[in-house]
């Protein structure tokens, strides 16, 4: 298994994609002559051309809506946009489109469109530029959210996106561009919604995604090292979520820290700190416990931007809370 | 019903004979259906909001009478006419609209939502101007895949004055995409006039912005509707882009329990005068040796399919509720 960052991984995703199916193309601002605002898409204008790599004007309206139209018409487009907190310019398309198009024309088309939308906090861009909406678009039926935590995830669950029929927004993390992991050499395909165990233990259980993964493996062995094991649940996948292996592993350790990036109101805490009362609320030993942004945005100074987002050490602290 | 598929039309040649009394038939059949709408939907039969296309029959019948099988058509939410013109049996417009599993759109759709991908009509659409984007990426898939199909897009006045609009021309232009836009001015957005919404009145000029090239046509008059459609769906094929203007009005309200505040009846009055389907009438008694007992014969045909229509809606059976969770995921 080859050792590779994230943006690696989700680039080789796409170039495998485009190079097996030629009805996959990807298109956004800066995805072709620039390579990527992130350079994700480094070298695909000059190995793909600019038909399958196509740049569009700033304007994430028509970037979704034809994106859509595209995908109705039998192509499989990949949308990119620059950063999620532009995906509200585009909300419309993504809601009252992607998502429902199909069941409003009762099944006549599929919209397979995978929209990449890169979000997080933590870098000093202003309240607009750094939010982290996962649960917003979680909310509506009909549309797919992922949002991969490592490396081999980032590869196998975009792969699979790009392959199924549903309209997928799949959502990546700026500050995770250069975590590295193992990923398999061979095809890797990993399945949407379908939450995982990234690391048993047996005190508490944390229920986490994306950046915060990271974050809460960190402060799992800083745990470890005073004698606690957390188990940590990715989610992966917020819709359709899978609440399995979290119920499990809440019936072994009987309590719960909830970890995410976004703010704490009707977010993704509340949804399976819900669910886990619902499901299993006799296992519980002790109130589960949310951590989330705190409820302002994001200010543009580092101590204060870092104050709001959940850190390490707040982490620790909400596992011991719940001991 | 008629076969909107038969007959291969060159750019710019006029209507036989044959083809007249099938779009004349068309247009009838439309009026009738919007006339039964209306009622159907005062009985309490028809839920949701009710727009009709009485008025606008010639813009429907005109534009979509000149495309080829392989062109798409997408329209905004005064749907049921573009429906009809498309080749959509009346009977699944109808059981669409009861909320049946017969329906174009197996009654998840509605009035605003009628489409039928095998005859190449991609949907009636109910957010103003959000259909735009997507003709443009259906257009960029024919393209991508070396097709010659043209994607017509129609849409209403009050559409041109939302971003969408201008993210689509714009970029339609940009990428040199085979689109017929098509703008049927019927010269009200729900209640707010042209010149009370929009900068500029005279719609076709939005498209100079974007160097497109434009005409503005009568679109009471499906002779001149279908000659300018013919003629620019042949341009679109060969050169990408052009904005079509057709000036229509709608005699009857934006939709039902519209109290029509915002204009006079002598203004109705004197558009009425001009009847997409009296002109046509006229037209067709006057040039072509037609007789008033064959064109009421045409009318009879259409009433009787209408009256069919509904027989077939009312007996159809609604979706089971236990196919609520059908078409939200394909995996």
């Amino acid at each position: 298994m080859a050792v590779i960052t994230m943006r690696e991984a989700i680039s080789q995703a796409i170039w495998e994609e485009m190079e097996r199916d030629e009805d996959v193309f990807i298109m956004g601002e800066e995805v072709g002559i620039w390579g990527g605002t992130y350079a994700v898409t480094r070298g695909f204008y000059d190995h793909f051309g600019g038909e399958r790599v196509r740049d569009t004007p700033i304007a994430e309206g028509v970037i979704i809506g034809a994106a859509n139209g595209a995908a109705m018409a039998g192509l499989r487009p990949i949308a990119e946009l620059m950063t999620i907190n532009f995906a509200f310019l585009a909300m419309d398309q993504i809601v009252n489109h992607s998502a429902k198009l199909r069941l409003m024309f009762g099944g006549q088309f599929k919209i397979p469109i995978v929209i990449r939308a890169v979000g997080g906090g933590g870098r000093q861009l202003g309240a607009t530029h750094s939010q982290t909406p996962d649960a917003v678009f979680a909310h509506f039926p009909g549309l797919k959210v992922v949002s991969p935590g490592t490396p081999s995830d980032a590869k196998g669950l975009l792969k699979t996106a790009i392959r199924q029929d549903d309209p997928v927004m799949f959502i990546e993390n700026a500050t995770l561009y250069q975590v590295r992991g193992e990923v398999p050499d061979e095809e890797h395909l990993v399945p949407i919604g379908v939450s995982k165990v990234q690391r048993e233990g047996h005190d508490a259980t944390i229920v986490t995604y994306s950046k915060m993964l990271q974050k809460s493996f960190v402060a799992a062995e800083r745990l470890s090292s005073e004698g606690i094991e957390v188990e940590i649940v990715d989610l992966r996948t917020l819709r359709p979520l899978d609440m399995g292996p979290v119920v499990q592993s809440f019936k072994k350790t009987n309590r719960a820290v909830i970890v995410e990036e976004g703010w704490k109101s009707y977010g993704v805490g509340a949804e399976i700190a819900a669910r886990l009362y619902e499901e299993a609320f006799d296992y519980a030993d002790a109130p589960i416990k949310r951590l989330a942004q705190k409820e302002v945005p994001l200010p543009y100074n580092h101590d204060l931007e870092q104050h709001a987002i959940p850190q390490v050490e707040d982490i620790i602290m909400a596992v011991k809370e719940v001991l | 019903m008629v076969n909107r598929t038969k007959s291969k039309r060159v750019a710019g040649e006029l209507m036989d004979k044959d083809t007249m009394l099938d779009l004349y038939h068309e247009m009838v059949l439309v009026r009738r259906l919007e006339e039964a709408f209306e009622t159907l939907y005062q009985e309490g039969k028809i839920g949701g909001f009710l727009h009709l296309y009485i008025g606008q029959e010639a813009v429907g019948s005109g534009v979509i009478g000149a495309r080829q099988p392989q062109d798409r058509v997408i329209t905004a939410y005064r749907d049921h006419g573009i429906a009809i013109s498309c080749g959509i049996d009346p009977k699944s417009i109808v059981a669409e609209l009861f909320g049946k599993e017969a329906g174009t759109s197996k009654g998840r759709g509605g009035s605003m939502h009628l489409g039928n991908t095998d005859l190449n009509f991609w949907g009636g659409h109910a957010i103003v101007g959000a259909h735009m984007p997507l003709a443009t990426g259906m257009a960029m898939a024919d393209k991508y895949r070396g097709s010659d199909a043209v994607t017509i897009c129609l849409f209403g006045d009050g559409a041109t004055n939302g971003g969408y609009f201008h993210e689509a021309l714009n970029l339609s232009m940009v990428w040199d995409l085979p689109i017929l836009w098509v703008c049927e001015n019927n010269q009200y957005g729900m209640g707010t006039a042209v010149e009370r919404a929009s900068a500029v009145t005279e719609i076709r000029q939005k498209a100079e912005g974007y160097g497109m090239p434009n005409e503005r046509v009568d679109g009471m008059d499906i002779l001149k509707v279908y000659e300018a459609t013919s003629k620019n769906l042949d341009l679109v094929r060969k050169n990408g882009p052009f904005f079509l203007e057709l000036m229509t009005y709608r005699f009857r309200g934006h939709s039902i329990g519209d109290p029509e505040r915002y204009r006079e009846k002598e203004e109705i009055d004197m558009w009425r005068k001009d009847d997409p389907i009296g002109i046509f009438r006229k037209h067709l008694l006057s040039t072509n040796g037609l007789t008033d007992a064959v064109l009421d014969n045409i009318e009879a045909k259409a009433q009787s399919e209408i009256e069919e229509a509904i027989k077939f809606a009312e007996a159809s059976a609604d979706p089971s509720l236990d196919s609520l969770f059908d078409y939200v995921y394909v995996d």
